[in-house]
């Protein structure tokens, strides 16, 4: 069965079928979607239409996490054969799990954004991203397997030099990896004074935090290859939800296993056609960790007119923004909140920080300036050195961010003005 | 070729279908899995038109079959084998087929009759040997594939079987799987109703898990099979360690 160029009549009926499907588990499986259901007085059997989804309540990054560790899980843990997490707005992370049939749709997803970046069993595919509890890694790692390509997981926990190493010596052919890793990567190969044409490459698929048309060009140029765009994100699944195909004019959501709204973050209205709004994703394949009208704060637009390429399926808009203070840096997804708590959790009192974002030799730097509080004990050298050792290395493992740590006098930096204000300035663009 | 959207169905005071929604593409084995009482006939008997929806859409072909009568139903090529065979005993193998044709008589003549005579004699020689017989002294398996001969005379494009394996030896059974993949081959779709999950799964293409009236799985064979939740319910599996437990 081809999915990808299904008629959208077809389409629609095997998405009424699996959302049906998949409410009916979700609310004998899981209590948090039982209560959400009852308590907006919700009878399922008058969901007959995906249209209908829209009489269903959302569901969020905080219920996510309130449910931590395995709350939303609608499959008992042994049937779970893999655990991923990503952060959660506050201290406490968000686990996914996905069955064995999961992780079977996980990779084929995958499997069909690399086959439509022209990928095949012949390619060296080199995956710099983080193989771990981050969905990137092992997510781009199976798809790239079920194709057949040779992989090597080089993993991010090396030096770019490292891995332009490994491009040139194994002769890598893809790169995967965030586009600003791509980025460093290709101020690497400039450097070691390697000619771009004499590395292999020739696709670049990249992914995990926002960027615009002019890296694309940029790393195109830098790097000899032609770069595709790709969206996911763990609590829907990870890689494999949206991807760009030969035409690069926008990404095509894998309809058969999501389904996708675009909505007003204000209103919480369906957006207008054409109108920039709020990606609101439902997974009607997905085992082991449904997730219903999952709001992203990733913000795009919908392109609904047919693409030139023959699939069916919609497209949407490169991510244009958020619509919360989450910041991406270094591939790390970091709110302002957990950082707060961190501090918090050290010196036990609230304190004024404020968080700089720059970019350095095309890698990004954070600065984290705490505005030093006026108590005693704080005057000593050595108290103060060991206190900096302390944040910087609490933020290392908690967010796998290096942070610069410089104290501030306090009452020196901007004072919070209404609740608008975001202590974060990013001087990256 | 059928698709089925929001079917409601039921007797009398009884709701049994609580909104379900599938669809069988052509050429495409499709079966349906549930426990006892799960609806499993009751929807086969909506679609043949045995028992009226009270909701929903049932397309075969671009054609709403809400309204239409059962044997309107046969003669657009929708054709249920029922549950426990329903052949006619006092009748002779011949006999039977024949009246399976029925719908077609009226459009067409003896000889088309004849003709798919030979096809389904050609599937089943054993109902050729036994055509003078009464239909009622047959085996179980002979009489399953008569009340499947039967079917294939109103010349249909969809066959639905209804726990075609119930009451049959193993052996028995294996035969029968085997005449439903060659019925497939030759460009037959089918949906197909069965207790005994793991045989279905074996020769379809993909599968819908009933419960209670409602659709709660869909996949294909293959992904069923590797779901816990149907190997503990459907396929047998862990039943020792549960006990034990």
């Amino acid at each position: 069965m081809n999915y990808e160029t299904m008629p959208r009549e077809e389409l629609r009926q095997l998405q009424i079928e699996r959302l049906q499907t998949t409410l009916n588990r979700a609310y004998s499986n899981v209590v948090f979607y039982r209560q959400a259901f009852d308590s907006a007085k919700i009878d399922l059997e008058t969901i007959r239409d995906t249209g209908d989804i829209r009489r269903l309540p959302f569901t969020t990054r905080d219920d996510l996490a309130a449910s931590y560790p395995y709350g939303m899980f609608a499959v008992p843990l042994h049937d779970i054969v893999r655990i991923h997490a990503t952060s959660g707005t506050t201290g406490k992370p968000i686990a996914v799990g996905y069955t064995k049939n999961d992780i079977t749709h996980w990779s084929e997803l995958v499997a069909r954004q690399l086959a439509a970046a022209g990928i095949t069993e012949h390619d060296v595919v080199q995956i710099a991203f983080n193989y771990g509890l981050f969905t990137g890694g092992l997510g781009f790692h199976y798809g790239a397997e079920r194709i057949g390509a040779s992989v090597i997981p080089a993993s991010t926990g090396r030096n770019v030099r490292e891995q332009v190493m490994i491009m040139r010596d194994y002769k890598a052919t893809v790169l995967v990896t965030m586009p600003n890793h791509a980025a460093a990567i290709a101020g690497a190969v400039e450097e070691m004074g390697i000619h771009p044409e004499n590395l292999q490459l020739r696709v670049g698929l990249f992914g995990a935090e926002p960027w615009s048309e002019t890296l694309r060009e940029h790393l195109e140029h830098r790097l000899h290859l032609t770069a595709y765009d790709s969206y996911g994100l763990s609590e829907i699944m990870g890689p494999g939800v949206a991807s760009e195909c030969s035409e690069r004019c926008g990404l095509h959501v894998n309809e058969d296993h999501f389904i996708v709204e675009l909505i007003n973050p204000s209103t919480l209205e369906p957006a207008k056609a054409g109108d920039e709004g709020e990606l609101v994703f439902t997974t009607i394949a997905k085992e082991g960790f449904p997730v219903i009208r999952y709001r992203t704060r990733d913000l795009a637009r919908l392109l609904e007119d047919p693409c030139v390429c023959g699939r069916t399926t919609v497209r949407m808009s490169r991510i244009a923004g958020r619509t919360d203070d989450m910041i991406i840096i270094q591939g790390a997804k970091v709110f302002p909140s957990q950082i707060q708590e961190v501090l918090l959790d050290i010196l036990g009192i609230k304190l004024e920080y404020l968080i700089v974002l720059d970019r350095k030799d095309d890698a990004d730097v954070m600065e984290l300036q705490v505005a030093m509080p006026d108590a005693a004990g704080f005057d000593e050298i050595r108290t103060v050195e060991r206190l900096r050792k302390d944040i910087v290395s609490r933020i290392q493992t908690a967010f796998d961010i290096a942070a610069k740590i410089p104290f501030m006098e306090a009452g020196s930096l901007p004072q919070k003005t209404g609740i608008k204000h975001k202590p974060v300035v990013d001087n990256r663009k | 070729m059928l698709r089925v959207k929001n079917c409601e169905s039921g007797y009398g005071k009884l709701r049994v279908l609580k909104g379900v929604s599938l669809h069988v593409g052509s050429g495409e084995i499709v079966t349906i899995i549930g426990a006892n009482g799960a609806g499993k006939t009751t929807f086969l008997s909506t679609v043949a038109g045995i028992v009226r929806p009270r909701a929903g859409e049932i397309i075969f072909d671009g054609d709403d079959l809400r309204s239409a009568r059962p044997h309107d139903i046969v003669a657009r090529g929708c054709c249920l084998v029922p549950e426990g065979r329903r052949i006619f005993a006092p009748m002779t193998v011949e006999e039977n087929l024949t009246l399976g044709a029925y719908t077609q008589l009226r459009k067409r003549n003896m000889s088309f009759v004849k003709k798919e005579q030979d096809r389904v004699y050609a599937t089943f020689p054993v109902l050729k040997e036994r055509r003078k017989q009464y239909a009622g002294t047959l085996s179980g398996g002979e009489q399953q594939m008569l009340a499947i001969g039967r079917a294939l005379m109103s010349n249909p494009r969809l066959i639905m079987l209804d726990e075609p394996s119930m009451g049959l030896a193993p052996l028995v059974v294996k035969s029968i799987f085997q005449t439903i993949t060659a019925l497939r081959r030759d460009g037959m779709t089918i949906l197909l109703v069965e207790q005994n999950s793991r045989a279905a799964l074996g020769i379809a293409d993909r599968g819908y898990v009933m419960e209670t009236g409602r659709i709660v799985l869909e996949g294909t064979s293959q992904e069923l099979l590797n779901n816990n939740d149907v190997q503990r319910a459907y396929l047998g599996k862990e039943y020792r360690s549960m006990d034990e437990r």
